[in-house]
C-alpha cells in the first residue's frame, strides 16, 4: 500500500480523485484553498474527469451541486466558517432534497473579528441540518473519511449527505504520513447505482409546496433514514476496515479508557494532546482515559454510554464558544449518559476557541480543575 | 387557425394554481410548447413555485428542480453541467421572477453567464414580488403602485437585458405574452445555441399586482409593446434587431400613446399627468436611443 | 424505469392541482354561429382549457377559472362571459 506525505487538505483531495465525482464546485476560502487547487491540478492533468463549476460564491457551489446530483451526479465541495454560513441555507436545502452530497469543512472560527484559525463552531451548524457529520482528526482520517463518505451517502438506506471536518492548520496544513487504499473505488458504489431524482424520461418534481401533512412525512423519512446511517456507517467503516487494517466502526476510539474513572471526550486533532496528557497524569498515577469521537450525526449514543458505564466523571473538551449554554458536544454526551442511566459527572470547557493553542500541560490544568469540580461548564482561556 | 400554428401538446396542466388571466402561465405554457419534453426546469422561489401545485402533485409536465431563491441560476449550472459530464441530453431551463433575477438572484445569473454554461434562463417579470403579496422589486417601474411604495415607486426599472447584454452571452431576447409567434422563434433559437447562457426577459402582466381585471392580460401585454413601453428585440452575438411589431414602430407617430397602456392599469392610476408625460419623454428618448444604436449597427 | 431512491419526495404531473372549476364567478360560452375556429381563445388561454375540435371550441368547465381572455380577444366577438348561478 503506497504512502505518502500529504497535508489534511491534500489527503481530501486525494480521497476525492478516488470516488471521481462528475461535478465539483467550490469557492475559495482560507485554508480551504489548497483542497480545490490540489482538485484542479487533477483535472488539469486528466486524472480527475470532474466538470469544475468555479463559483461566484459558496451559496452558488452548494446550489451547482444540488442541481447536479439531481439529474445523478456524484459531486464534491469544500469550505469553511463564513463560507459555510453564507452557504448555509442551500446546506438544508440538500439534505432535505435526500442528495448524496459529500463536503469537505476545514473547520475554522467565526468572525468578527476575522479569525482563520481553527474553532468548530462552524463545524456545529451542521448539527441539525441532516448531514451526516465525520469529524478527522488526522491527515489519514481526512481521506478515509472522505471515502466512508460517499459509501454513506449513496446508500440507499441513507441517501443524505455527508460532511467531513477537520482543523484548520493543525491537520489541514500539517504534512503526516497518509497510506493511500489500493483500488479504494471499489470500495464505493458503482456510478450510477444512486438512482436520481430528475429525468425527462420519468418527469417529477423536487422540492415542491408540501402542506404541514407531507411535510411531516417527508421529514420523517429523513429522520429515519439518519438512524439507518448508524448501521450503514459500521458496515461500511467496516468494509474499510478489511482493506486498510484501520477500523472505525464503532464511530469513536477509546485511548485507556477501560479502567479509567475519568474520560476526556474530545473531537478533532486536539486528542493528540489530550493523549500526552493522559500518558502523563497515569504517571502520576490517575486513572484518566480519551475517548476520539469520529460520528458526530447521527450520534452513536449507545455505543457512547456503553463506553461511559462505569466512570466517575466525563469531561468534554470543545473548541466551540456556545453562549448561554453547554458546548454541543456536551450536550450530546449529556443526552447518551441520561438515556443509559451513567452516573457519571459531566464537566463541559470549550478550550482552543478562536484557535488558541492547547497543550497537554493545558489539558493537566482542565483535570485539575474538573477534579475540584469548579462549576459543570467553563472556559479555559488562561494558561 | 391559430391552434394549427403551434404544437398542439400542453406541458402545463389544466388546473394548476396560477390566478385567473395569469400572464407567466401563458408565457410558460407557449415557453414548453416550443421546447418540448426533454426540457428540465430550474425554478427558484417565486409564483410559479406555488402554481406547481402542492405535493404529491405538480402542474408540470416535465422535470422540475425547485431550488432556494438566490439559486436558480448556480442550481442550473450544476444541472448542465452534469448532464454533460454524464452524457444525457435535454434542454436546461431557468424559469424565474424578476425578483430572483435582477435582486437576489443576479449574483449567481452573472456568474453563470460569465462562466458560460449552455443553458436558456427565463426571466418573466411581473415587475413585483407577487408570490409575497405585490412589494417592489428593482425591475418595479418608475411610479408604480406596490405594497411597499404605496405612494408609487421612486426608482426605476433595471435593464436586466442590458446587463446581461454587457457580459457578452450568445443571446439575449424580450418577449411578450401577446405574441405567440415572437415567443416561438426566440425560444426555438435559444434553445439551437450551443454554449453560453441564452438570456430570455418576458413581460408578464398580472391582474392581482397590477391590478386590472383579468381579461385584459393579452391587451394590455399587447399595448406594452404597441406603445413601445416594452421593447420586442433579441441581440444575437452582440447584433441588435426589433423584433414582431416593435420593428415598425421607430416612426413615434405609429406608436400608441403610453397613457394608453398605463390607464389599463390601477398601480398607476394615481400618476399626475405631468408624471405621465415624463413617462412618454422617457419611453420617446429609449426610441431615440434605439435608431441610434440601429444606425450605428449599420455603418 | 427505475424509480430514485427517494419516491417520496417526489410530485408527479398530475392534472387538477387545485380545483379550478370552482373559482370562477363567470363561464365563457361559445357562439358556435359566430365563431370561425379561428384559434385565437385556444392561442391565449393561461390554463389551456379551451380545445378547437373539428366543428366547434371546446371549453373544459372543470378547470376554466373564468378568466375572460378568450372572450375580450375574440376577433368575432363568438365568446360571451356568464354569470355562473
Amino acid at each position: 500500500m503506497r504512502a505518502l506525505l500529504l497535508t489534511g487538505n491534500y489527503a481530501a483531495a486525494y480521497a476525492v480523485r478516488e470516488a471521481q465525482p462528475d461535478v465539483i464546485s467550490a469557492y475559495p476560502i482560507t485554508p480551504q484553498t489548497t483542497v480545490i487547487e490540489k482538485l484542479a491540478d487533477f483535472i488539469d492533468a486528466g486524472e480527475l474527469k470532474a466538470k469544475f463549476v468555479r463559483v461566484e460564491s459558496e451559496h452558488s457551489a452548494m446550489a451547482a451541486l444540488i442541481g447536479a446530483a439531481s439529474v445523478g451526479a456524484r459531486t464534491y465541495t469544500a469550505t469553511s466558517s463564513h463560507g459555510l454560513l453564507y452557504m448555509y441555507e442551500v446546506v438544508w436545502w440538500a439534505a432535505g432534497a435526500r442528495l448524496p452530497i459529500v463536503m469537505g469543512l476545514v473547520t475554522r472560527a467565526i468572525g468578527p473579528p476575522w479569525n482563520i484559525w481553527s474553532d468548530h463552531a462552524d463545524f456545529y451548524t451542521l448539527r441539525d441540518s441532516g448531514w451526516n457529520l465525520l469529524f478527522a482528526s488526522n491527515a489519514q482520517e481526512v481521506y478515509d473519511f472522505t471515502l466512508l463518505a460517499y459509501m454513506l451517502s449513496e446508500n440507499p438506506r441513507v441517501s443524505l449527505p455527508t460532511a467531513v471536518a477537520w482543523d484548520a492548520f493543525e491537520v489541514s496544513h500539517t504534512y503526516e504520513p497518509v497510506q493511500l487504499i489500493e483500488r479504494a473505488p471499489d470500495l464505493l458504489p458503482p456510478k450510477g447505482a444512486w438512482k436520481p431524482p430528475l429525468s425527462f424520461e420519468d418527469p417529477a418534481s423536487l422540492g415542491n409546496l408540501a402542506y404541514p401533512e407531507e411535510y411531516l412525512k417527508i421529514r420523517k423519512a429523513m429522520k429515519l433514514a439518519a438512524l439507518e446511517a448508524l448501521k450503514v456507517f459500521r458496515d461500511a467503516a467496516a468494509k474499510l476496515g478489511e482493506v486498510s487494517g484501520r477500523d472505525y466502526s464503532r464511530g469513536f476510539e477509546c485511548y485507556r479508557c477501560d479502567d479509567a474513572h475519568t474520560v476526556f471526550v474530545v473531537m478533532g486533532s486536539i486528542f493528540g494532546e489530550v493523549v500526552g496528557a493522559v500518558d502523563t497524569l497515569r504517571r502520576e498515577g490517575q486513572r484518566v482515559g480519551a475517548l476520539k469521537l469520529w460520528l458526530y450525526r447521527p450520534f452513536p449514543y449507545e455505543s457512547l454510554a456503553e463506553a461511559l458505564k462505569g466512570k466517575e466523571r466525563v469531561v468534554v473538551i470543545s473548541r466551540s464558544s456556545a453562549l448561554g449554554a453547554a458546548s454541543p458536544l456536551a450536550a450530546d454526551v449529556a443526552t447518551a449518559l441520561q438515556l443509559r442511566n451513567v452516573a457519571a459527572a459531566l464537566v463541559d470547557i470549550s478550550a482552543g476557541v478562536g484557535g488558541a493553542d492547547v497543550t497537554a500541560g493545558d489539558v493537566i490544568n482542565m483535570y485539575k480543575l474538573a477534579e475540584k469540580g469548579s462549576g459543570v461548564f467553563f472556559w479555559q482561556v488562561e494558561r | 387557425m391559430a391552434h394549427r400554428a403551434f404544437p398542439r401538446e400542453e406541458y402545463l396542466e389544466r388546473g394548476h394554481a396560477a390566478c385567473p388571466g395569469c400572464g407567466a402561465m401563458l408565457l410558460l405554457r407557449h415557453v414548453l410548447k416550443a421546447l418540448g419534453p426533454n426540457t428540465y426546469l430550474v425554478i427558484p422561489a417565486s409564483c410559479t413555485s406555488v402554481i406547481a401545485g402542492p405535493h404529491p402533485k405538480s402542474a408540470f409536465r416535465v422535470p422540475v428542480l425547485h431550488i432556494a431563491f438566490a439559486a436558480s441560476a448556480a442550481a442550473a449550472s450544476g444541472v448542465v453541467e452534469a448532464l454533460a459530464r454524464l452524457e444525457r441530453p435535454g434542454n436546461v431551463v431557468v424559469w424565474a421572477g424578476d425578483g430572483g433575477t435582477v435582486d437576489i438572484g443576479l449574483q449567481a445569473l452573472s456568474g453563470a453567464a460569465e462562466r458560460g454554461h449552455n443553458f436558456i434562463y427565463i426571466c418573466y417579470d411581473n415587475e413585483a414580488y407577487m408570490n409575497t403579496g405585490i412589494q417592489k422589486s428593482g425591475s418595479t417601474p418608475y411610479g408604480a403602485w406596490t405594497t411597499t411604495t404605496p405612494s408609487g415607486n421612486p426608482g426605476f426599472k433595471k435593464d436586466l437585458p442590458g446587463i446581461m447584454i454587457s457580459h457578452r452571452v450568445p443571446y439575449v431576447a424580450t418577449l411578450s405574452p401577446a405574441y405567440p409567434s415572437d415567443i416561438a422563434y426566440k425560444v426555438k433559437k435559444a434553445a439551437s445555441i450551443s454554449g453560453g447562457l441564452k438570456y430570455l426577459h418576458a413581460l408578464a402582466p398580472c391582474p392581482p399586482g397590477w391590478r386590472y381585471e383579468p381579461r385584459l392580460t393579452v391587451e394590455i401585454a399587447k399595448l406594452a409593446v404597441l406603445t413601445g413601453m416594452w421593447v420586442l428585440y433579441e441581440v444575437e452575438k452582440g447584433v441588435f434587431r426589433l423584433t414582431g411589431p416593435s420593428a415598425g414602430l421607430l416612426d413615434k407617430s405609429k406608436r400608441r400613446p403610453v397613457a394608453e397602456y398605463l390607464r389599463l392599469q390601477g398601480r398607476f392610476s394615481h400618476l399626475s399627468q405631468e408624471e405621465v408625460e415624463k413617462l412618454q419623454r422617457e419611453v420617446d428618448e429609449k426610441w431615440d436611443r434605439i435608431a441610434e444604436l440601429l444606425e450605428e449597427g449599420k455603418r | 424505469m427505475s424509480r430514485s431512491v427517494v419516491e417520496i419526495l417526489l410530485a408527479r404531473p398530475k392534472r387538477g392541482v387545485v380545483a379550478s372549476g370552482g373559482w370562477r364567478a363567470e363561464r365563457p360560452v361559445v357562439d358556435s354561429s359566430k365563431c370561425k375556429l379561428c384559434g385565437v381563445c385556444w392561442l391565449f388561454c393561461p390554463d389551456g382549457v379551451v380545445e378547437i375540435g373539428e366543428e366547434k371550441v371546446l371549453i373544459d368547465y372543470e378547470y376554466c377559472k373564468g378568466c375572460g381572455i378568450c372572450a375580450h380577444e375574440c376577433p368575432f366577438g363568438a365568446i360571451t362571459m356568464v354569470r355562473e348561478r
